[in-house]
């Protein structure tokens, strides 16, 4: 009989989910494809002297003049569409869960001190959120890519200023309840330095919800940034991302050339559902509310 | 009633306030000014007459002064592109995407609550759990590529619609409508469609939401034991109380529909004020870009108010002066 410890037990809960599951596997893959894409990807999209412009706009399953095959066609550079959107679920990946990760941070820590020190600097913080959050995230993103131009860095300040927000909120309302239990009254007894009474100790309890927050933030980063790429404001043409290869693809569907914007899109539609899958059950599982 | 009216006008007047010292810092502190305001192809000397002309050698509150100034008597600059006042070329595209934005609204509701009503009755059945399933979709869709997908399948493969533009619009009240025509309605079943999908998804879902909860409570019991028809219980009593949270969320909503707007009018090239700023943005044609932003937040601002002012009257439960 194996001893039930708490991780065993979320994971065991977490398992109950079979769309969960499949999910989590998904995301998996997913990102392993991200993270091995020099070495799976049958082509590097970016080496020139890979590319022949002779292949380019051919239909899925069409040979090369070298004898290889484009499973999922290529764009108007010749670019096979598979390496195209191993390579750019890189960006995608990497900007989506940077800035959810670098705004988690940001976010908890002012939540956290709202909830904390309260008074003028809870009233501010909050305010501040409740201004934020009363304007749609895609508005202002635009209006900060329209102030700083585009780029990896600004789209990921963009996305980080759009989400941090959301973090903030959920760890004051989590530390707001957190705060009043006795294991934080016995740290203060202690005379704790205040900075570890808020990170040692108050911190690993308001975890559970902003894990649930940070799983779902992760997936709307990811469409956020593909939306802005697809208007040209996002990642430069040097770094494409999912939504640049869609963009790019979609002067070309007028005249049928489905494939080049069609399959990027199916790339990014199975990483964001499978991502709000796993935040879905991660919501259930790790929500006190429901637990026994 | 008027005491919470006013309270709620300085505060409208305060958020605005605030934006334009955001667009301010963002336009003069962050961005150059000088880029801002003159052409990039302007010489030096232009250059120079420029920066006397606007003040930008003078303190920077003086500045915001100034720009605060302009604002009030709706004086944001003249497009670089297209030679004409910031504010009047967004208000010529103003229609366009009104009339996008409630197209799309009135859809979600049409489609969102009926869709809604069934899943709620029948929470365990086929078509209920498939109206769920798809719900998830709505909301994981990039509006972008659904907009993609709906041009490829109907105007591409089918042929059935028109992918681009706004059609043949005719003149109601002064303004170009394309809802007036049938080439136009053509023109905007896609856009209007693809700007709907979320909030479909949104409205189905609270009033599923709506109808599971409120079944269960005393007042439909009552009604029923009343001997009230079914369909008077559910159309009249239940959907009272759905409702509320539903328009709540729709008048809420309306803005980032609004938002959003930009996304699916460069998809559809529908000549809205989105399209106009993601081109601008695109040139940098920044006082265009200053106009838009002041324009969205004045639309904020009123969309809340009128949010809570209607939440009055449909709930009479709430009273916004805070007295009992």
């Amino acid at each position: 009989m194996r001893e039930e410890t708490p991780f065993r037990r979320f994971v065991s809960e977490f398992a109950a989910s079979k769309v969960a599951v499949i999910g989590f596997v998904v995301v998996v893959i997913v990102a392993l494809l991200a993270l091995l894409a020099p070495l799976l990807a049958p082509q590097n999209p970016y080496d020139l002297a890979q590319l022949d412009i002779m292949d380019g706009r051919l239909a899925p399953g069409a040979k090369s003049l070298t004898g290889m095959v484009f499973w999922l066609g290529t764009d108007d550079q010749g670019r096979d569409m598979l390496s195209g959107i191993m390579y750019g679920l890189r960006i995608s990946l990497s900007v989506g869960v940077g800035s959810a990760v670098i705004a988690g941070v940001v976010g908890s820590s002012l939540g956290l001190l709202a909830a904390y020190v309260g008074g003028w600097v809870e009233t501010a913080i909050m305010r501040l959120v409740d201004l934020q959050l009363s304007f749609p995230a895609i508005l202002v993103a635009l209006m900060i890519l329209a102030f700083l131009g585009k780029g990896v860095g600004n789209v990921m300040l963009a996305l980080v200023i759009v989400e941090w927000a959301r973090y903030a909120r959920t760890a004051r309302g989590a530390a707001l309840v957190e705060r009043r239990r006795e294991y934080i009254e016995a740290a203060e007894c202690l005379a704790l330095p205040q900075w570890r009474v808020l990170f040692r100790h108050l911190l690993p309890n308001c975890m559970p919800p902003l894990i649930v927050i940070g799983t779902i933030q992760v997936a709307r980063a990811i469409t956020l940034e593909a939306t802005l790429s697809f208007l040209g404001l996002g990642v430069p043409i040097t770094e494409p991302s999912l939504g640049l290869l869609i963009a790019n693809g979609y002067q070309y569907m007028l005249s049928g050339k489905y494939w080049i914007s069609f399959y990027p899109g199916i790339a990014l539609l199975v990483t964001i559902v499978a991502i709000n899958l796993m935040g879905d059950q991660l919501r259930d599982v790790l929500n006190p509310r429901l637990q026994r | 009633m008027t005491t919470w009216l006013l309270r709620r006008l300085v505060q409208a007047v305060f958020v605005m306030l605030a934006m334009t010292v955001i667009v301010f810092v963002g336009v003069n502190v962050i961005g150059d000014p000088v880029e801002i305001l003159i052409s990039p192809d302007a010489d030096q000397a232009e250059r120079l007459r420029v920066i006397a002309a606007f003040g930008l050698d003078k303190p920077l509150w003086e500045q915001y002064l100034h720009f605060l100034g302009g604002v009030v008597q709706g004086d944001l600059g003249k497009s670089f592109v297209f030679n004409e006042p910031a504010l009047r070329l967004i208000g010529g595209r103003f229609p366009a995407t009104m009339e996008l934005a409630f197209t799309a609204v009135a859809l979600s509701v049409i489609v969102g609550i009926p869709l809604g009503l069934y899943a709620g009755l029948k929470p365990d059945g086929l078509l209920g759990r498939a109206i769920m399933a798809g719900s998830i979709l709505g909301f994981s869709l990039p509006t972008f590529w659904v907009g993609l997908m709906l041009i490829m399948v109907f105007a591409v493969q089918l042929g059935w619609l028109p992918s681009t533009g706004r059609g043949t619009t005719a003149e109601f009240l002064g303004i170009q409508w394309s809802f007036l025509t049938r080439d136009g309605l053509a023109h905007m079943v896609m856009p209007a469609t693809n700007l709907a999908l979320g909030n479909i998804a949104l409205v189905l879902r609270l009033t599923r939401a709506g109808v599971r909860e409120n079944l269960g409570l005393e007042y439909v019991k009552f009604a029923r034991a009343k001997g009230l028809s079914p369909s008077r219980v559910l159309f009249v009593h239940v959907m009272k109380n759905i409702m509320i949270p539903v328009v709540t969320v729709i008048g809420l909503e309306f803005g980032s529909v609004v938002a959003f707007a930009v996304v699916t009018e460069s998809v559809f090239a529908w000549p809205g004020m989105g399209k106009l700023i993601i081109d601008s943005i695109n040139v940098l044609d920044r006082p265009v870009i200053v106009a838009y932003l002041m324009m969205i937040v004045v639309l904020f601002v009123t969309i809340n108010l009128l949010v809570d002012l209607m939440y009055t009257v449909l709930d009479p439960r709430v009273r916004l002066d805070g007295r009992e």
